[in-house]
């Protein structure tokens, strides 16, 4: 562990120009910024957990995304927003090999994690998994009981420790333990969705990761379920590194440290279409005084 | 509630009345000649039924009428016999249970596993793949007198050699309603929603982890309502077991490796003999059968219901 993070630091020297970044300083009073978001701590680190250098995604020999290049920080909430179809959750997909379990799917480009290529030959997607867990956009509980579905992870994974505890932890972790405390052995089926999409974050805290993936946490959920998780998305970043795709620029606004603008792109005969990444910066420059009309023109919905 | 919505003057409350009485016409009028062409269908769909249940009525009514007066115990706690006072079900009965426990015990590995490499492992667009289901679905069609004979010339016979035994029996008919649970399964493990799978896979389980501690304990009520039906449909298979020597009269109790008979080739036995109270034995031993297969298929629909799991 600790080999890694030194080798990280030599490569943060190595390349110091993003991770600055050139943010205005002064926040936009229109920009609603929780308390403990956003703040200096979190912010100032430099240390990329991914490094993506020009990344395409095919499905099929048809592009989906193309020649992204992009800085994901350590302790950051990076967000990506963009309208339909311009491949946030290909992209995402990307960071821990889900698009492995797609048989068309084919990546190109170099992605880094902590200056390793993820898509090495001698990588095993098993192992990026364990350590770069999803949440999905429909809260997908195991049909077993609340404690089955955390345990299931360690278990697999052959964690040591006493059960109990590391489900206590993490349901904690995910502001869960005092709703479900008194039924752990009920089926999860019977929680409501923001508390079904609460578990299923918990369950990817137990098994202890290093970035967590979100695609839309919350795009199935009400208003409270989603200010639940986000708020718990202030909290798990002090931990974890957090990558959020979300339809919602409130939610990108509110949560995120850096946001990353994607549209659809077509060729010339407008036969494919893929996304691409327009901007790429801090969240309160793109929503504030965004470098690109088309970013501008989004976040203040002209389009989109 | 609708305080504001009330009319206020009579004038409004006669338009207001026009317009519902508009409404409730509109809405309760049905074409004349929709009526009618509902009317025509519904009443041939209530006859398909009706055939269906006449015939199954017949046959329990008959029997009812025909073997009331052997209904007893004595039908299965006596062994055959060529008395017909004397004559019950009982080994026919435990010589069916053999066969049966033998069956489950290659039939839910069998069926199982292959279900899980087509579903999990299989690649669909592959033609071998697609051969492979193509023939399952047609082996659940061939006539089970072909099986049968396959059993006396592969299993009874060389090259397995094993005799006219409990384990020929089971492994003919195992065989037999292979395609049933095969197909089952497979519908079981295709209901399992792909995101359980994303889920498992995501915390960094193996495929093979993911199959075993996700995939098949939700599919496991499908599963087993698949080997339930396929084994009610075993037990009253009478054609395959004819060319692998069930014994018709076996004055003994069958154990599992010795020569066997069961109760539709007892039945049969008694239905081929001349005096009239082995034909209302047969008709009792009939009714025990289709109670039999009444409580079994019901159990699976009970379980099918009570644990299947909504996604």
């Amino acid at each position: 562990m600790s080999e890694t993070v030194t080798q990280d630091e030599r490569r943060t020297d190595e390349r110091p120009s993003d991770a600055a970044g050139d943010g205005t300083a002064g926040a936009h009073p229109a920009i609603a910024v929780r308390p403990g978001f956003q703040d200096a701590a979190s912010s100032a680190n430099t240390e990329k957990v991914f490094e993506l250098r020009g990344i395409s995604v095919f499905y099929a020999d048809v592009p989906a995304v193309r020649d992204i290049s992009m800085d994901v920080f350590k302790n950051h909430v990076t967000a990506l927003i963009g309208p339909s179809g311009c491949g946030k959750s290909t992209l995402i997909r990307c960071l821990n090999r889900m698009n492995d379990l797609i048989p068309t799917a084919r990546v190109e480009g170099e992605l880094l994690y902590h200056g390793q290529d993820l898509y090495g030959p001698r990588v095993d997607p098993i192992q990026v998994r364990k350590l770069i867990g999803m949440v999905f956009q429909k809260p997908n509980p195991f049909p077993k009981s609340i404690y089955d579905n955390i345990a299931f992870g360690p278990k697999v994974l052959g964690m040591d420790g006493d059960m109990d505890e590391i489900v206590e932890r993490a349901l904690r972790s995910a502001a869960l333990w005092d709703e479900v405390k008194d039924r752990l052995n009920e089926n999860a089926y019977g929680m409501s969705g923001g508390q079904q999409q609460r578990l299923c974050i918990a369950r990817c805290i137990a098994v202890q990761p290093d970035v967590i993936l979100m695609d839309e946490p919350c795009s199935a959920l009400d208003p409270i379920s989603t200010g639940k998780i986000e708020d718990l998305m202030a909290e798990l970043k002090r931990e974890f590194s957090i990558v959020i795709v979300t339809h919602n620029m409130q939610q990108a606004a509110r949560v995120s440290d850096r946001t990353a603008f994607l549209m659809v792109e077509l060729d010339a005969d407008e036969k494919h279409r893929w996304g691409r990444i327009v901007e790429y910066d801090q969240t309160e420059k793109i929503f504030t005084n965004p470098s690109d009309s088309r970013t501008e023109d989004y976040v203040t919905g002209k389009v989109g | 509630m609708a305080s504001g919505l009330e009319p206020k003057t009579a004038r409004a409350e006669m338009a207001m009345a026009g317009a519902r009485g508009v409404t409730s016409e509109m809405m309760s009028k049905q074409p004349r000649k929709d009526v009618i062409r509902n009317t025509i269908f519904g009443s041939i769909l209530l006859l398909t039924i009706a055939v269906a249940l006449a015939g199954l009525g017949l046959l329990i009514g008959k029997n009812l009428v025909d073997g009331a007066s052997r209904l007893n115990l004595d039908l299965i706690t006596h062994n055959n016999s060529s008395n017909p006072e004397e004559a019950g079900l009982r080994n026919g009965l435990i010589g069916t249970l053999w066969i049966m426990f033998f069956v489950v015990v290659m039939l839910v590995p069998l069926g199982v596993g292959a279900a899980i490499f087509l579903e999990e492992y299989g690649n669909r667009s592959s033609r071998l793949i697609r051969l492979i289901e193509v023939n399952i679905q047609n082996l659940a069609a061939v006539p089970s007198i072909i099986y049968g004979l396959l059993g006396l010339a592969f299993i009874a016979r060389a090259p397995l050699d094993l005799g006219y035994v409990v384990i020929t029996a089971s492994m003919t008919l195992t065989l037999l309603v292979l395609p049933v649970v095969i197909l089952a399964s497979r519908e079981a493990i295709r209901a399992v929603p792909a995101s359980i799978r994303e889920g498992s896979m995501a915390l960094g389980a193996t495929k093979w982890q993911t199959i075993r501690r996700q995939v098949l304990p939700a599919s496991v009520p499908g599963i087993v309502t698949g080997v339930i039906l396929a084994l009610s449909r075993a037990i009253g298979e009478t054609a395959p077991l004819i060319p692998l020597g069930a014994a018709t009269f076996l004055t003994f109790t069958p154990g599992p490796f010795t020569e066997f008979t069961a109760m539709p080739i007892t039945v049969f036995t008694w239905v081929k003999q001349p005096q009239p109270e082995f034909q209302t034995l047969a008709a009792a031993g009939v009714l025990f059968m289709i109670a039999v297969l009444v409580v079994m298929n019901s159990f699976a629909i009970w379980l099918r219901n009570r644990y299947e799991q909504s996604w």
